[in-house]
C-alpha cells in the first residue's frame, strides 16, 4: 500500500482532482501508474455463441482506455435475457453496436468500436458456420491501432483463431480466451526475505555496531533494537556454540527462540521487552534453510526449446536470475522490510539498507541479462519487479498432451480419493478441494461443438483416457455440461467474466502482487473446489501455453450451478 | 415463466428456462416438475445495500428471472442519520450510476435503471436505513441477499432473522445471503437462520485491525500511516485546527495531510500522500468492479438455486465460499459450525476470561477489539445489578463512578458470574457471560 502511493503526485493545496476522486477506490489497488496502464489499453474482444461473458468482462474493466467488439450476431429475444447491455430496442439490430453503445454510456472518457460496420441478417444461434465470411476480421486487425489484448469466447471458428493468434505472434498480443474459468492453485505462504542467514557486509556492520556493547545499553535503547538486529545479533552466539551451525530443525528454533528470549531485561514493569517479543515471533517465518521454492526451481530447470521464446525478456531473466543465485546461493533481495518496533532514525537507516541492497542486487542482474542473447533491450522496470517477486514464480505448463493427461487424471483420482476420506474421518470438519480435471475434460469435448449430449461428451473424454470411462464424477460432469445445452445463464457469465476482468487487469497493470503476474505465470491444470462442480458447476481451469506473454485459456461453460 | 416464442423460436429465457426444465446429476425429478418452475414467479425478494455489490445484485437477480426485488439503501456508516446518495467515487465500479447522479438516493437510480433495462421486473426502493423497518416488513420476503460494507449493518440483520424464526411457521425462516469484498478478495455466505451457523458465530472472521499504540505515534513514527494517525489522534486534538473533524471536507484532509508531511519529514520517512492520508483517516478499503461481479454473480447464483432447486445450494454442508484473487485465483468452500454459546442463535453463556484487577472501564474498552464482539458503546448489568449504563443519561450518570472500580475488589464481581452485555447497535441482543479469571 504505502509503496504503490508514493508514486502518485500529492496535491498540495488542493484536494485530489476529479478524476483521482472517481477512481479512487481502484487507484488505491494499483496506483497511478496502473491506471494509466489501464487506459492507454485497446482491447479486442471477439465475440459470439450467447455472447454475454466478453460483454461482462469489459464492462468490469471500466472500461479500457478503447476497446472494439467484434460480433456480427443480430440481437434476438434470447439475448434479452441474459445480456444487460441490451434492451428492448435493440432488437434485430447488430449485437456489436447495440453493446459498445450501451456498454460506452458507461464511461464517457472511453472510446468505443465495433465491427462489422454492415448489418448481415441472419440468427446468430441457428447457423454458426454462415458466420464465417461475414466477420471480416482480417481487416478489422488491419484498421485499427495495434491491441494490447484480444479476448475471444468459444465457440470459435478455426480460421478466425488463426488469423487471431498470428496477430498475437507478430505484435506479442496477450490473447484471452474465454471458455469458463481460469486457473487457481493453493496460496504460497507470503514471507518477506530477511536474509538473516545470509546478511551482506553493510548489514552485519550496521547490527554488529549497534549491539557492541549490547549488556551496557540503556533500557531504553535495549528495548528499541530492531528485531533484525536482535536475530543477527544472537545467531552469531548461537553458531559460535553450534559448531557453526544455524538453527535451522524445529527443535533448534524453538530452542533459540527461548535463547533470544531469555536475553530481554525483565526489570520493566510488564516484565519484558515487545522487540525481543516480536524477535522471539520472526524466527519460524525468517529463519528458513536456503532453499528454492520448488516454482523457482521448476523455472531454472526448464528448457525452452523455441528459439524466439528463449529470447522473450521472461526467459532472459530468468537465466540472469539463475545466474545470480548460482554466484550468490540466495535470490536477489526484495528490500521490503515490515514495521517492527525501533527508534525512527534507526528504522529508516536499516530501511535504506535493505532498499540499496535491493537496488544493486537488480542492478546486478540486468547487467547479466543485458549480455545474454536478446537480452540488449531488457526493460529495467521488468527486471525490478520479477526480482521483487523471484520467490513466487512459478512454471505451471501448457496444454496437456495425452500421456501426461493420464498421469494427471490418476493423481486427481487419488486427490479425490483422499479428499473423500479426510471428509468421512473428520465427519466434514475438514475437507481438502475436490479436483476439477473432471469438469475441465467435459469442458474440453465440447470446445467445438457446444450442444453435445453427455454420451457424446463421455465418448470424447474415454477416446483420450479411456480409464475415464469408469469414473462417476467423469459422468457427473459430463452430464451437468451437456445440460446447459450450449446456454449461458447471466450469473455464470457474470461470475466468469469478474475473473477474466481481473486476470486482465493483472496482465495489463502488470499488479505487483507475489505471482500474480499473469505474464510471469503459466498455469497448469489444478484444483479450485467441489462448490463449482457440484453446487455452481462452471468454473475450471483451462491449459494455458506461453507464447512471448501470457495466454490464459478461460472457459466460458454456460452451466447451471 | 416461459415467455411465448418469437417467430424465430427463439424466447426470452430460453437459456434459463432449458436448464429449469432439464434434470442433471445433482438434482432430483422433482425439482424440474411444473410446481418447481412456478415458485421464482412468486418469490420477492429483498436487496440490502445498493453499492458496488448492490448494483451488480440488483442485475443479475433480473436476468435470474425474479420479478419483484425490493432494495434498501442506507448510510455508509451506522451514524449516519441520512440515507447514502451517489458519490463520485462510486463511478468506477457502481455501474448503475451515471455523473449525473451523484447526490442521488443509490436505491432509487439503480432500481430506475434495471427496470428500465430490463421488462417485466419490479424493484422498489428504499431509501431508508434497515433499522427503520419492523419484523413485519421483513416477514414478507422469502429471502434476503446482502451486499454490504458494513459489518454492523449485517448484524443487525442477521440477529433480525434469526429473531423472527417461528417454528410453527415455516415462511418465517428466510434464507440470508451475504456477500462480502476487499480488494481482489471476497466471501459468499449463505444462512439458514437458526437451523446453520449465523453471522454472529462467524464474527471471529473478521479481525478488527490492530491499533497501533499510542507511544509509538507520539514518539517514534516509523511508516507514513503513524505520521498520519498522530496528526490525526494527537495533532488535530492539541490544535483544533476546525470546530469539528469532517473526514468529507478536502480542507480538513489537507490540514491533517500537511502535518503528517511536515512530520515525516522531521522522522525522514518518505510516502505520506494526500491519497494515503484521506485512505488512513477514513479506513477506506480498497473496491473494484471485477470482485464485486464475482462475488455479487456467487450471491445470486445461490439465490437462484434456492428459488428454484435448479441445483443444490450453499447452506447445509459447506456454507463459506472464499475468493481470493490476489495470488492467481484461489477459491475455497467450507462448513463453518454453529456456536452453541453464540449471543444470537446459540443458548447459553460464553466464558470470558478476564483480569480481576482489571477497571470496568478496561473491561468494556476490550469490548471494542474482541473479535467476537466488537461493541463501541456497551452497556453492562450483573446478576441484579446494573454495573454502567450508556443510555438514559441519568443512569449513567449514576453508574459512572463504577468505570474506575476494580472487578473483583470494587464491584465484587467474581468467577461464575454472570454478566449481560448490551450496545445500542443491536438492540435484540444481549451477550451472556460466565465470568473466568485469568
Amino acid at each position: 500500500m504505502t509503496e504503490i502511493v508514493m508514486s502518485q503526485t500529492p496535491p498540495i493545496l488542493h484536494g485530489p482532482t476529479e478524476k483521482e476522486k472517481k477512481y479512487d477506490r481502484q487507484l488505491r489497488l494499483w496506483a497511478a501508474s496502473g491506471q494509466a496502464a489501464l487506459e492507454a489499453a485497446n482491447i479486442l474482444l471477439v465475440n459470439s455463441g450467447a455472447g454475454t461473458v466478453g460483454v461482462e468482462t469489459l464492462k468490469n474493466l471500466v472500461l479500457p482506455g478503447k476497446f472494439t467488439i467484434a460480433d456480427d450476431a443480430i440481437v434476438n429475444e434470447a439475448d434479452l435475457g441474459v445480456n444487460f447491455f441490451l434492451d428492448e430496442s435493440c432488437l434485430g439490430k447488430l449485437r456489436s453496436e447495440c453493446c459498445t453503445k450501451l456498454l460506452q454510456e458507461l464511461n464517457p472518457e472511453v472510446q468505443g468500436e465495433w465491427f462489422p460496420k454492415k448489418e448481415v441478417r441472419k440468427t446468430h444461434l441457428v447457423d454458426q458456420d454462415s458466420c464465417a465470411g461475414i466477420l471480416d476480421l482480417r481487416s478489422t486487425l488491419e484498421s485499427s491501432s495495434t491491441f494490447t489484448l484480444i479476448m475471444y469466447t468459444h465457440p470459435i471458428k478455426e480460421e478466425l483463431l488463426s488469423i487471431i493468434k498470428s496477430y498475437a505472434t507478430e505484435h506479442k498480443t496477450p490473447l484471452v480466451a474465454i471458455h469458463s474459468a481460469v486457473d487457481t492453485h493453493p496460496e504460497v505462504e507470503k514471507t518477506t526475505d530477511l536474509r538473516l542467514l545470509n546478511p551482506w557486509p553493510e548489514l552485519v556492520e550496521f547490527s554488529r555496531e549497534m549491539t557492541k556493547d549490547i549488556d551496557a545499553l540503556d533500557d531504553h535503547e535495549h528495548g528499541h533494537l530492531p528485531y533484525v538486529v536482535i536475530l543477527l545479533h544472537y545467531l552469531e552466539e548461537w553458531r559460535q556454540s553450534h559448531n557453526g551451525q544455524n538453527p535451522i530443525s524445529y527443535n533448534d528454533k524453538t530452542a533459540f527462540s527461548k535463547f533470544v528470549l531469555s536475553k530481554a531485561r525483565t526489570n520493566n514493569p510488564e516484565g519484558g521487552e515487545e522487540n525481543f517479543q516480536e524477535a522471539a515471533t520472526a524466527i519460524n517465518k525468517n529463519i528458513k534453510a536456503p532453499e528454492l521454492e520448488p516454482g523457482v526451481q521448476e523455472i531454472f530447470n526448464h528448457q525452452v526449446s523455441d528459439e524466439i521464446e528463449r529470447r522473450s525478456s521472461f526467459w532472459v531473466i530468468a537465466k540472469a536470475i539463475e545466474a545470480f543465485y548460482n554466484k550468490h546461493g540466495c535470490l536477489p533481495l526484495p528490500g521490503a522490510l515490515p514495521d517492527m518496533k525501533a527508534q525512527s532514525t534507526v528504522y529508516v537507516k536499516l530501511q535504506s539498507i535493505y532498499k540499496t541492497k535491493a537496488r544493486q542486487d537488480a542492478q546486478e542482474v540486468l547487467e547479466t541479462a543485458r549480455a545474454l542473447p536478446g537480452g540488449k533491450d531488457v526493460d529495467p522496470a521488468e527486471v525490478d519487479l520479477f526480482c521483487k517477486n523471484a520467490r513466487f514464480v512459478k512454471l505451471i505448463n501448457a496444454t496437456p498432451t495425452s500421456e501426461n493427461l493420464d498421469a494427471i487424471f490418476d493423481a486427481e483420482t487419488m486427490n479425490d480419493e483422499a479428499a473423500e476420506a479426510m471428509k468421512v474421518e473428520t465427519d466434514g470438519a475438514f475437507t481438502l478441494p475436490m479436483s476439477n480435471l473432471f469438469i475441465y475434460l467435459a469442458l474440453v469435448a465440447t470446445s467445438h461443438n457446444i450442444a453435445s449430449t453427455a454420451d457424446e461428451i463421455m465418448s470424447s473424454i474415454t477416446g483420450l483416457i479411456p480409464k475415464a470411462a469408469g469414473s462417476q464424477r467423469v459422468l457427473e460432469a459430463s452430464q451437468e455440461v451437456a445440460r446447459a445445452a450450449g446456454g449461458e445463464l447471466h450469473n455464470i457469465s457474470a461470475l466468469t467474466g469478474g475473473m477474466v476482468a481481473q486476470e486482465v487487469i493483472k496482465i495489463i497493470t502488470k499488479h505487483e502482487k507475489p505471482g500474480s503476474l499473469a505474464n510471469l505465470t503459466i498455469r497448469h491444470i489444478h484444483t479450485i473446489s467441489p462448490f463449482w462442480l457440484e453446487k455452481a458447476g462452471d468454473v475450471i481451469v483451462g491449459p494455458q501455453t506461453l507464447c512471448g506473454n501470457a495466454r490464459l485459456d478461460v472457459r466460458q461453460l454456460l452451466n447451471v450451478a | 415463466m416461459a415467455a411465448a416464442a418469437t417467430e424465430s423460436g427463439v424466447s426470452r429465457w430460453q437459456y434459463l428456462d432449458h436448464i429449469r426444465r432439464t434434470r442433471g446429476p445433482f438434482n432430483q425429478d422433482s425439482d424440474v416438475s411444473e410446481e418447481a418452475l412456478a415458485t421464482l414467479d412468486k418469490t420477492k425478494i429483498l436487496v440490502i445495500g445498493a453499492g458496488g455489490l448492490g448494483c451488480e445484485i440488483l442485475k443479475n437477480l433480473a436476468l435470474s428471472g425474479f420479478k419483484d426485488i425490493h432494495v434498501i439503501d442506507m448510510g455508509t456508516n451506522s451514524y449516519a442519520l441520512a440515507p447514502d446518495t451517489i458519490d463520485i467515487s462510486n463511478l468506477n465500479r457502481q455501474f448503475l450510476f451515471r455523473k449525473d447522479d451523484v447526490g442521488k438516493f443509490k436505491a432509487e437510480v439503480a432500481a430506475k435503471f434495471v427496470e428500465k433495462r430490463v421488462q417485466g421486473v419490479k424493484i422498489t426502493p428504499h431509501n431508508c436505513r434497515i433499522q427503520e423497518f419492523d419484523e413485519d416488513f421483513y416477514m414478507q420476503f422469502q429471502m434476503v441477499v446482502c451486499g454490504l460494507d458494513s459489518i454492523e449493518a449485517r448484524r443487525w440483520i442477521n440477529a433480525t432473522l434469526v429473531n423472527m424464526v417461528d417454528m410453527e411457521n415455516q415462511d418465517s425462516l428466510k434464507p440470508l445471503i451475504d456477500g462480502g469484498t476487499e480488494g481482489f478478495k471476497g466471501q459468499t455466505r449463505v444462512v439458514f437462520p437458526t437451523l446453520t451457523p449465523c453471522i454472529e458465530c462467524q464474527l471471529d472472521l473478521y479481525t478488527p485491525r490492530a491499533a497501533v499504540p499510542l507511544c509509538t505515534l507520539a514518539t517514534i513514527p516509523r511508516q507514513p500511516e503513524h505520521c498520519i494517525e498522530w496528526a490525526h489522534i494527537i495533532a488535530w486534538d492539541q490544535e483544533k485546527p476546525f470546530p469539528s473533524l469532517d473526514k468529507d471536507d478536502p480542507e480538513h484532509i489537507t490540514w491533517l495531510y500537511r502535518k503528517a508531511l511536515a512530520r515525516a519529514q522531521e522522522f525522514g520517512i518518505t510516502g505520506v500522500t494526500y491519497s494515503l492520508t484521506q485512505g488512513v483517516v477514513k479506513n477506506i478499503i480498497p473496491a473494484i468492479a471485477s470482485t464485486n461481479a464475482i462475488i455479487a454473480a456467487s450471491c445470486c447464483n445461490e439465490a437462484l438455486k434456492i428459488a428454484t432447486t435448479a441445483a443444490p445450494s450453499l447452506g447445509f454442508e459447506e456454507s463459506y465460499m472464499m475468493y481470493s484473487g490476489d495470488d492467481s485465483i484461489y477459491t475455497n468452500t467450507f462448513k463453518y459450525e454453529k456456536k452453541e454459546d453464540c449471543a444470537v442463535c446459540g443458548e447459553v453463556a460464553k466464558p470470558l476470561e478476564v483480569n480481576p484487577n482489571w477497571t470496568l472501564r478496561e473491561l468494556l474498552d476490550s469490548f471494542s477489539t474482541k473479535a467476537d464482539l466488537q461493541l463501541k458503546k456497551p452497556s453492562i448489568r450483573a446478576e441484579g445489578k446494573t454495573l454502567y449504563m450508556q443510555f438514559p443519561p441519568s443512569i449513567e450518570e449514576q453508574t459512572r463512578s463504577n468505570l474506575d472500580k476494580t472487578l473483583k475488589e470494587g464491584l465484587g464481581l467474581d468467577v461464575n458470574h454472570e454478566v449481560a452485555v448490551t450496545d445500542p447497535a443491536f438492540p435484540a441482543l444481549t451477550f451472556r457471560f460466565i465470568l473466568r479469571f485469568a
